[in-house]
């Protein structure tokens, strides 16, 4: 009866429905990827900006998996910047303004440009299982179109409501309808799905902000690049700005507080804590007499400023009032309301370690479904699934990342072990090897997985390769040279580091606070002697030498605590394992057990409610 | 954050039924089980450089060198042993108390407290039981930690646990203070500086201390203190004991060297149990039994806690320092057994009055007429406990309490550090976080939820 047919569909083209998309496809699977709006592909709907704390890590790995969002960050940037630059290398974090016309622009650009991946506008109304098989899908103009993995990224579209003061619409974006059929379809499946919700702010126009009374955020005068295939950033810059809401501010949104969708108890989803409404802010921290507001261009050639930290869904009037109390936008001109939406999603215990849903074989969820935010977060999820719905049509062993590994293995493991109540956003305190997962060495911990794959190109892994071997053999050199007095003392003095009296291991003079193993190597004593590389031209190798000699005492500790964890996460519990035969467990044990499926000891000591005393039980079990 | 996941680290636990008499054993089982023995047993050679399945008589002594039993120490070398593992077994004669102190000597040593059923999972795991056992073994683990767990929960009075419990939310916000500098540096909140984070987290490790060294009135209390009288003979060792008791146990004569053998009578005082053993005086004497009877003295002494040398006031004035005394204080100070001196038959110096001298180590009584035997009581009980210790002071006394309070006192030491060497908040936060699980195995499990969930509460956060 069915014509079409497709190894891999991919429904919802959002950040996490292209990289599922191009994964699978470039791992030899035919792909359809099915957007409501093909104009729509890669919209950046929130703030135009990728990356920020932790979430910068998300996207470097993303990259060095072989996945698309950093290299699309690099070409769309208008604005790059390091942050917590002033902190250890564990937590620096790049993130970038970007335009947000151009971002999606680039990423429908390269979807499009991606062979044997098909795009279609139309939404997807029924999903297709047979004997806990995912076997295809109905969709909106009454196509019924086979597939043997079905990727599920609808983002905030699954019976997406707006809400703007008293007033409510139906939509998943401004503008853009919502996906309904969808959410049923896949309850009439099995699945339970809940509400979240999450907020924007305003637009307002460029030329009518008082610049005057704003304060600059320029970008880094020496930009660094997500992608570790992106060479350089050499288009100019542009700036934020800053500036503070104030005491009548407050008191004008107030005014609003009885039509609000929030305090009016009209909108039932959770929302996040962490990027909380302006109304919110002024009730809950009512003593604070300001709040930042950040002024961030949307594009190099647009008028649209988004107004972030200044989300609401006040009525539209009470918006604009509020605003004009603001310094520098006395006299804006606001381009389009802030709004809340709320949106169904399929809490994630529902989902294995893969991102496949344990009650339907070859179905796969990513990205809000899921319950998380961002950007980044959607697309680490997308590329997981995208790779673990090829594999499944392909045959081989599906890519689970380690919380050892990776933020994406943190997130994923976090959403299924601890589910969620709010959008989930990554943040460095939720990784426990946070010293490890550092932006900086992305590519050393995943391009091999990205490489297997066939998504890193054999001559990025190659230099990969290359520069790993020059880390080591400048390592034996740092740990092995021997350094003189008069070789550095001038150098110390210079910033303020006491002189040495004899000499010293070079990876000791390293572990003090201000010395730095690229400017040493400057030195007369070093450039004369037989270095092993290159240092100039080679300042990732430095770097890593660098941070790896430095904070060694806290990354051996970690090593060890990782290699403990790993040991217990290597303990594998078999698929489909019947934790009630396990009679010495507690009974809040297996059901908990039960709900979540864990696949290995280690996952299984992570579920709230599961004590010591029942991992014991279960380690004995089934070693017997 | 999550579950503390044990390894093959080396665990140590009293293998025999508590309570009876005769012999106990401890077994230390892991990696470093040898290493841990060595630390505790002195004997003839080290038990790492013995073979295995040999056993040794020899002594247990805490970190400070101070006598706790003569043990017998029995070596297993992996895999020849019940867990397959490195095994020590220290069998001593002592019985409940002595036993539990042995323990916390092992476990301060560097073994870890064995989870309930440990050895059995171990030897499990490790091939040495059939596979058939294990529903068995799981059974096991499973009533074992149901019965200490409760155990625990019994030993967490409401006021320790709201101790523990305020410890760590201070904990909490200094965890919080640092991570809403890593992961909110973007934002318009107020960031701890390093002074205030210092001091706040010193004041944690000084709680984390105090509580720690209620476990040892704890210890006070439960296993009472050890008193021995010494003195020369005549000085009215006997007397006083007959005082302190109200009554007369001890006998008493004008004949020096009446006391041939020890006697020990136990009495309360505050609520803590006191043992005094009354010995023969020392002196140096040619006469057989009496020699016999200062060398037990001696050996009393070193095995106790307090030591109270009687003299006669006299003494004090007429023969100025007292070379006899010597060797005894010696041996105290060298085993850490508290040394109090008692001045006796003040009765017969008008002049002076009973009471305790200002150092507090000396008092001065009459055992004849009772005079400043409260005093001397009192004085007791304070050195025991300590000044501040009073009934309703908050006191630990289970031993995984006290394991979970240490290592977490210790990852806040090592978090100071870290602090004081300006290194940036996140390692500082690795062994703050540390320090902040050891605690939540107390009190329950804390994750890094609670870390957020406290910043969100408290900052306001989000653009
Ligand atoms: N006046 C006076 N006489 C005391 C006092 N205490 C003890 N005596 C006397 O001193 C003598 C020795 O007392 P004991 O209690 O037997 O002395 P001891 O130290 O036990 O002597 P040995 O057991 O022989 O070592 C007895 O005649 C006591 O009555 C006191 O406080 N005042
Ligand atoms: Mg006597």
């Amino acid at each position: 009866m069915n014509t079409i047919s497709y190894d891999v569909i991919v429904v919802g083209a959002g950040h996490a429905g292209i990289e599922a998309a191009l994964a699978a496809s470039r791992m030899g699977c035919s792909v359809l990827l099915m957007t409501m709006d093909i104009a729509a592909i890669g919209r950046m709907s929130c703030n135009p900006a990728i990356g920020g704390t932790a979430k910068g890590n998300l996207v470097r790995e993303i990259d060095a998996l072989g996945g698309e969002m950093a290299k699309i960050a690099d070409v769309t940037g208008i604005q790059f910047r390091m942050l917590n630059k002033s902190k250890g290398p564990a937590v620096w974090s790049p993130r970038a303004q970007n335009d947000r016309e151009g971002y999606s622009a680039e990423a429908r650009r390269r979807v499009e440009a991606q062979e044997s991946l098909h795009i279609m506008q139309d939404m997807v109304t029924e999903v297709l299982a047979t004997d806990g098989h995912i076997s295809g899908v109905d969709t909106g103009t009454g196509t019924r179109i086979a597939c043997k993995a079905l990727v599920v990224s609808s983002g905030t579209f699954l019976n997406g409501v707006m809400h703007t003061g008293l007033k409510k619409s139906i939509g998943g974006r401004f503008n853009e309808p919502p996906a309904v059929g969808l959410t049923a379809s896949l309850e009439k499946l099995g699945f339970v799905s809940a509400r979240l919700k999450t907020g924007t702010p305003p637009r307002v126009d460029r030329r009518s902000i008082d610049f005057s009374k704003v304060e600059e955020q320029p970008g880094d005068p020496d930009p660094q690049p997500f992608s570790f295939q992106t060479k350089e950033v050499t288009r100019n810059q542009v700036s934020c700005f800053l500036t503070y809401t104030n005491k009548d501010t407050h008191a004008l949104l107030r005014t609003g507080f009885d039509e609000s969708p929030m305090f009016t108890g009209l909108i039932k989803g959770i929302g996040p804590r962490y990027c909380p409404s302006i109304e919110d802010k002024i009730v809950r921290f009512a003593d604070k007499e300001r709040h930042q507001i950040f002024l961030e261009p949307e594009g190099r050639d647009t008028d649209v400023i988004y107004v972030n930290g200044f989300s609401t869904s006040l009525p539209a009037n009470v918006q604009y009032e509020a605003m004009k109390t603001v310094p520098g936008l006395e006299n804006v001109e606001m381009l389009r309301p802030g709004y809340a939406v709320e949106y169904d999603f399929f809490p994630p215990h529902q989902v294995k370690l893969t991102l496949e849903t344990h009650l339907v074989k070859g179905l796969f969820f990513a990205g809000q479904i899921n319950g998380t935010s961002g950007y980044e977060e959607a697309a680490g999820q997308g590329l997981v699934a995208g790779i673990n719905a090829a594999i499944g049509v392909r045959g081989g062993d599906p890519l689970v990342l380690k919380r050892s590994e990776a933020y994406i293995g943190v997130l994923i493991d976090d959403l299924v072990n601890k589910g969620t109540s709010e959008p989930y956003r990554m943040f460095t305190s939720r990784a426990e090897y946070r010293l490890m997962l550092r932006q900086d060495n992305a590519d050393r911990r995943l391009m091999e997985y990205g490489y297997r794959f066939g998504l890193i190109p054999a001559d990025v892994h190659g230099s990969m390769r290359k520069k790993e071997e020059r880390i080591r053999t400048l390592s034996e050199y740092v740990s092995r040279k021997s350094v003189p007095p008069s070789a550095v003392n001038s150098y110390l003095e210079s910033i303020g580091s006491t002189p040495l009296n004899e000499n010293e291991k070079l990876s000791q003079l390293l572990k003090r606070q201000d010395v730095r193993l690229s400017e040493l190597l400057r030195l007369e004593f070093f450039t004369t002697d037989s270095l092993p590389l290159d240092a100039a031209n080679q300042k990732d190798v430095v770097e890593q030498v660098e941070i790896e000699t430095k904070y060694e005492g806290y990354i051996v500790r970690q090593q060890e605590e990782i290699e403990r964890f790993d040991k217990y996460e290597a303990m594998e519990i078999p698929e489909g394992f019947d934790f009630q035969r396990v009679k010495s467990l507690s009974t809040e044990a297996v059901e908990k057990l039960t709900k979540v499926a864990p696949s290995s000891i280690g996952q299984a000591s992570r579920i709230s409610g599961v004590s010591p005393a029942d991992i014991s039980v279960l380690m004995v079990y089934l070693h017997g | 954050m999550y579950l503390r996941l044990k390894d093959n680290d080396t665990i140590a636990a009293i293998a025999t039924p508590l309570g009876e008499g005769g012999i106990s054993v401890i077994r230390i089982s892991g990696a470093a089980a040898f290493d841990v023995a060595d630390r505790v047993f002195v004997g003839k050679g080290s038990l790492s450089e013995s073979p295995s399945h040999s056993a040794h008589f020899g002594r247990a002594v805490d970190a400070s060198g101070k006598y706790v039993d003569e043990v017998v120490a029995v070596t297993f070398r992996a895999p020849n042993s019940y867990t397959c593992e490195n095994v020590v077994e220290l069998s001593c004669h002592g019985g409940y108390l002595v036993t539990q102190k042995l323990l916390q000597v092992i476990l301060d040593a560097g073994a870890r407290a064995a989870e309930p059923g440990e050895f059995t999972k171990r030897a499990f795991l490790n091939g040495r039981l059939d596979l058939s056992q294990a529903e068995a073994v799981a059974d096991l683990i499973h009533s074992q930690s149901e019965a200490a767990y409760r155990s625990s929960m019994r030993q967490l009075s409401g006021d320790l646990s709201r101790e523990i419990k305020a410890i760590r939310d201070e904990l909490l916000n200094l965890a919080s203070l640092l991570e809403l500098e890593l992961d909110f540096s973007e934002e318009d909140v107020v960031f701890a500086n390093r002074i205030a984070l210092d001091d706040r987290m010193s004041d944690a490790v000084a709680a984390l201390e105090k509580l720690l060294l209620t476990y040892e009135v704890g210890r006070v209390y439960r296993e009472g203190v050890r008193v021995t009288i010494a003195g020369k003979p005549n000085a009215g060792k006997s007397s006083l004991l007959n005082s302190i008791l109200g009554e007369g146990r001890a006998i008493v004569s004008d004949k020096p060297g009446t006391t041939r053998d020890t006697i020990t009578e136990s009495i309360s005082i505050g609520g803590v149990l006191f043992r005094f053993t009354d010995t023969a005086g020392l002196r140096e004497t040619a006469d057989e039994i009496e020699r016999e009877g200062v060398e037990r003295a001696e050996k009393e002494a070193e095995k106790g806690d307090v030591v109270l040398l009687v003299a006669d006031y006299g003494e004090k004035y007429y023969n100025g320092t007292i070379a006899e005394y010597a060797r005894l204080s010696d041996i105290c100070a060298k085993v850490g057994v508290k040394f109090v001196r008692v001045w006796n038959k003040i009765d017969l110096y008008p002049a002076e009055a009973p009471r305790i001298a200002a150092e507090g180590r000396e008092f001065y009584v009459s055992a004849l007429k009772g005079d400043g035997i409260d005093f001397l009581k009192n004085g007791l009980k304070e050195l025991a406990l300590g000044k501040e210790v009073n009934e309703s002071t908050v006191v630990v006394t289970n031993s995984r309490h006290r394991d979970a309070l240490a290592r977490s006192k210790r990852s806040l030491g090592l978090a100071l550090d870290t602090l004081r060497s300006r290194k940036s908040g996140e390692f500082v936060a690795l062994d703050l976080r540390a320090g902040l699980n050891a605690l939540g195995e107390i009190t329950g499990e804390i994750t890094t939820d609670d870390v957020l969930n406290n910043i969100f509460s408290k900052f306001c956060i989000g653009k």
